[in-house]
């Protein structure tokens, strides 16, 4: 598993605009690159990103390779109700990984 | 942004280079050069990329039972990583911060050695030298260092490699000017373990040792020499008072 460093408000204001921000370990590793062994590279790259709200998609981004390693992606939404933020990063070679965050909205 | 940059660019004006600028001031960490989204990026523990060996660390530092002796981390390593180098009564040597975890490991718990520069091992280094992050570096006063720290110095003002140049012709007499488009730092080991951009990953002091040597073409020490002990122990008297920030972001 990929460390993950997520950070968004634990509660909010109905109508409140919040800002969620994520960062994940990863190679990024374009494909294009030689090894030390001067053979090139496989790509291994995370493709996709996926923000859940209550099984709801609020943002998805498509990666390639020119993302620095370790994604920092940021992005806002509107808090609306309470409930449970899903992330989602896919790639090469069957990276997948998930992780969850409860919102409070009063 | 994925090339490993190694040599400085080869048409460097080095009469200007050489002309020597002014000795090097009250000691200035090398944040204060970066580009303000660089501070930024390393201001924010959120969007720190060295946040995340930080984490990986205090994974390890459980799952490896360091806490079955030290306790926990904030408590216990707080203001370790400015007092290393230190003298190691064992070895009747030296001792850095990593070296100093890998004796824990290997020597009190019979663990498998790990690799210097490998995760496993700037995970934990990162996670201890954090519990120092904001205090001043605060080198023994230890008369038993006093060879290694001439060493360094010898070492540190030593011409090298086939660009001739000694660490301090870059790091004291041209501080604060450019090379090749980037400015040179004092050269002050305050944010190690480390994320450079350039890297693309977290990486040691030796690691950064070793792209100065490979930038003026010399042959860097393999990891761990103790060679490099002796350049940080000297480089930590010089940086005395300069506050650590470990993880540090660099270009
Ligand atoms: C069996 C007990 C034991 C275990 C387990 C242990 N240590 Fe230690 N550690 C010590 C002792 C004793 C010292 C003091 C050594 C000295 O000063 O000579 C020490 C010193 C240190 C220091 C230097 C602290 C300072 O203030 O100078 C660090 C860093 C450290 N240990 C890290 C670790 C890590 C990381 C782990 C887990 C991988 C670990 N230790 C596991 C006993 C232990
Ligand atoms: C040709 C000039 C040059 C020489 C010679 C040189 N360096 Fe550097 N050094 C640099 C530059 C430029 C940087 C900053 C690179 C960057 O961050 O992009 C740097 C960075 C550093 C840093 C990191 C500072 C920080 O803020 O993290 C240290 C420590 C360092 N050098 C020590 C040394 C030592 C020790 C030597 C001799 C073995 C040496 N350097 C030789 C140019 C030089």
């Amino acid at each position: 598993m990929a460390r993950v460093l997520i950070n968004l408000p634990r509660s909010a204001k109905r109508g409140e605009l919040i800002e969620i921000r994520t960062l994940i370990q990863h190679g990024m590793e374009t494909g294009y690159r030689p090894g030390p062994n001067g053979v090139t590279q496989q790509r291994d790259i995370i493709r996709s990103f996926t923000c859940l709200f209550d099984n709801e998609e609020v943002f998805h981004a498509e990666l390639y390779q020119a993302i620095a390693a370790n994604p920092f992606i940021t992005f806002s939404m509107l808090a609306t109700a309470s409930g449970i933020l899903a992330f989602t990063w896919t790639g090469d070679n069957g990276f997948a990984q998930t992780e969850t965050r409860a919102l409070t909205v009063t | 942004m994925k090339r490993a940059l190694l040599a400085f660019p080869l048409a460097l004006p080095l009469a200007l280079l050489l002309a020597g600028g002014a000795a090097a001031e009250p000691p200035q960490s090398g944040f204060a050069l970066m580009a303000p989204e660089t501070q930024a990026m390393q201001r924010d523990d959120t969007a720190n990329p060295g946040m995340l060996w930080v984490q990986e660390g205090e994974a390890l530092w459980a799952q490896s039972g360091c806490t079955g002796c030290h306790g926990d981390a904030p408590g216990s390593m707080r203001g370790a990583a400015s007092r290393y180098p230190a003298w190691d009564a064992t070895r009747q040597a030296p001792i850095d911060l990593a070296g100093r975890i890998e004796q824990c490991r290997v020597d009190r718990q019979g663990a498998a050695p790990l690799e210097r520069e490998g995760e496993p091992l700037l995970a934990l280094s990162a996670y201890v030298a954090h519990q120092s992050r904001g205090l001043p570096i605060d080198p023994p006063e230890d008369p038993r260092l006093a060879p290694a720290r001439a060493l360094g110095e010898a070492l540190f003002r030593e011409r090298r490699g086939q660009l001739d140049l000694s660490c301090a012709q870059c790091h004291d007499d041209n501080a604060g000017r450019r090379l090749g488009g980037s400015p040179i730092p004092q050269g002050h080991p305050t944010g190690y373990p480390l994320y450079r951009l350039e890297w693309q990953g977290l990486g040691s002091l030796q690691r950064r040792l070793r792209n100065c040597m490979a930038g003026v073409r010399s042959e860097p020490y393999a990891y761990g020499a103790p060679e490099y002990v002796a350049i940080e122990a000297f480089l930590m008297v010089r940086a005395r008072g300069l506050a650590l920030e470990t993880p540090a972001v660099r270009p």
